[in-house]
């Protein structure tokens, strides 16, 4: 299938990336995921647009992206609320539009949240590295030239028919995570809760925590009561690997969310956020407060079950 | 206490473990570790999506929605069991050529001085044997290689630099590595290199790979300048 010009960008706003659900299989040669950071709005995106789950999209941190159709495409914005407009009118977030060329759209104020996606009927075609889509900003390569959106790039999407079929489909309401200034945060400890004493772990799981201004894709610092360790237990570790959720707490005693450009670390990781709650992190932005609570292997488990199981629901429903 | 009798395995979150082989830096676990990933890469078990091998632990990231954990923990306790069958291939020796010194090595005059040595001592010391590539990390490509000689020993920097150049040859205590990329870091600069150690189209795409070996050798600004490879 062909490529076509499906969008120029008129102003890129304050950091705008091509991702997917990222780069596996290669973190023995120190590649980190890259990929969505709110992957559930991702997949609902896309399935609104009738693509795969996976497909590549825009991620939008905060606000200041505009970018006008060049052709007719349909699109879905999901995730963090930040005032999408078409031609200077409000824009339904989670369900499907039909743009027609010369529609511009743009980003105008941050309402909740952090970063919305925009995904396209076809996706979005840049060439493939190491089989994905996705932007890794700090080693340069992946999405568009392995960077942000500048002036005057264009988006290309495949030449398929519109799907048109699609359009004023909704994702139900009630199935939107709501996206508050107060998160809470679901953790399994581990793996070096060792490391900390009973009165740390306790401050860790029972204090608010703030979002500081050092908040990117490669982690989110946090600002807060400090996290008390054990003295007997050395500050570092031993470098291993790192995975998305992961909470560092180094010598500072200030807690760390990792996302998905790291690879590897050498500081002790008190707890992990459980996969259903990555979405919300990737909501937060500086001055969000955000507590933890730690909650069984079983239950983060049957949480996980509970979401996937309604997203095929919502995906079976598109079918019929 | 080195080498764990019974391998130790930590969750990390609801789709990552944590396998640890010992408690410190050795040949003997670093291979541990090479060899599992190796198994399990060959099994190609279906929901495991990464595994992580760093010095002496192996995160394995898998989908919960298709690989229950205790399921997960089988297979792992099996092949861990049939470990001993699983070949190793023949590591390779990989020659890196280096600039020391002066605006490549910026480091280098410190070291010697720290070390009560000489530059062209810490240079010979540097070249003088092969280095393990225990893991690659940190970064793309960027490997972390050992044991330095006793005579090489040395703290990492107090203040860690803002920009480090890209193909940067630096040490810190018992290990040496190369920055794959330009990045903040904290390592005794002692020269660069011109291999090109990461390539993002290339398959493999990093130049070393854990379980090989490094030997540099020293070379002059201007054959560093004319390099091509």
């Amino acid at each position: 299938m062909e490529r076509v010009e499906a969008f120029e960008v008129i102003e890129p706003g304050i950091l705008t990336t091509i991702q997917d659900r990222g780069r596996y299989g290669f973190s023995q040669f120190g590649v980190p995921p890259s990929g969505a950071l709110d992957s559930f709005s991702l997949r609902v995106g896309n399935l609104l647009v009738g693509n795969r789950e996976e497909e590549a999209c825009l991620e939008i941190t905060l606000m200041g992206l505009k970018i006008k159709a060049l052709r007719e495409v349909v699109i879905a914005i999901t995730g963090g609320n930040i005032s999408p407009l078409l031609n200077e009118e409000s824009l339904e977030m989670w369900r499907t539009h039909l743009l027609v060329e010369g529609d511009v759209i743009c980003f105008k104020k941050v309402r909740t949240g952090c970063r919305a996606y925009l995904c396209v009927s076809g996706g979005l075609v840049v060439p493939k590295i190491m089989g994905s889509s996705s932007t890794y900003l700090s080693g340069k390569f992946g999405g568009l030239k392995g960077r942000a959106l500048r002036r005057g790039d264009i988006l290309y999407t495949l030449d398929i028919p519109s799907s048109l079929d699609k359009l004023g489909l909704r994702f139900p309401g009630d199935w939107i995570p709501p996206l508050e200034k107060e998160v809470l945060l679901r953790v399994i400890p581990g793996p070096q809760d060792h490391h900390f004493t009973k009165k740390g772990f306790n401050t860790f799981s029972s204090e608010y925590y703030q979002v500081t201004p050092q908040c990117d894709r490669m982690g989110v610092r946090l600002e807060g009561p400090k996290i008390e360790r054990r003295s007997d237990l050395e500050e570092s570790i031993i470098s291993e690997g790192l995975i998305s959720g992961a909470i560092q707490v180094p010598g500072d005693g200030k807690p760390i969310i990792i996302l998905t450009e790291l690879v590897t670390g050498g500081y002790t990781k008190i707890a992990t956020i459980i996969s259903m709650d990555l979405p919300k992190v990737a909501q937060l932005k500086p001055g969000d407060r955000v507590r933890f609570n730690p909650i069984s292997m079983e239950e983060a488990q049957y949480l996980l079950k509970k979401q996937e199981g309604r997203l095929r629901g919502f995906k079976d429903s598109l079918q019929r | 206490m080195g080498l764990y009798p019974k391998t130790t395995s930590f969750l990390m979150g609801d789709r990552g473990l944590l396998l640890e082989f010992g408690d410190e830096i050795s040949r003997e676990i670093n291979e541990k570790v090479r060899r599992m990933a190796l198994a399990i890469q060959a099994e190609a078990i279906e929901g495991i999506i990464e595994t992580v091998p760093t010095y002496r632990s192996l995160l394995i990231i898998y989908n919960p929605t298709t690989l229950s954990i205790e399921d997960l923990k089988k297979r792992l306790d099996l092949i861990e069991e049939g470990l001993r069958e699983t070949p190793l291939p023949e590591p390779k020796l990989i020659s890196i050529p280096v600039v020391y010194g002066g605006i490549y090595g910026p480091d280098l005059e410190g070291v010697a001085k720290y070390l009560q040595s000489s530059p062209e001592e810490v240079i010979r010391l540097h070249c003088s044997q092969p280095y393990l590539i225990y893991m690659i990390g940190f970064m793309p490509g960027y490997p972390y290689m050992g044991e330095l000689p006793q005579a090489l020993v040395i703290p990492r920097l107090k203040t860690p630099r803002l920009i480090v150049p890209k193909g940067s040859v630096a040490i810190a205590q018992r290990q040496t590595g190369i920055y794959s990329m330009e990045s903040p870091g904290g390592w005794q600069i002692l020269g660069r290199t011109p291999v090109e150690l990461f390539d993002p189209e290339k398959d493999p795409p990093a130049l070393l790979q854990m379980g090989d070996f490094v030997q540099f050798y020293p070379v002059t600004e201007k054959e560093f300048e004319n390099w091509s490879e």
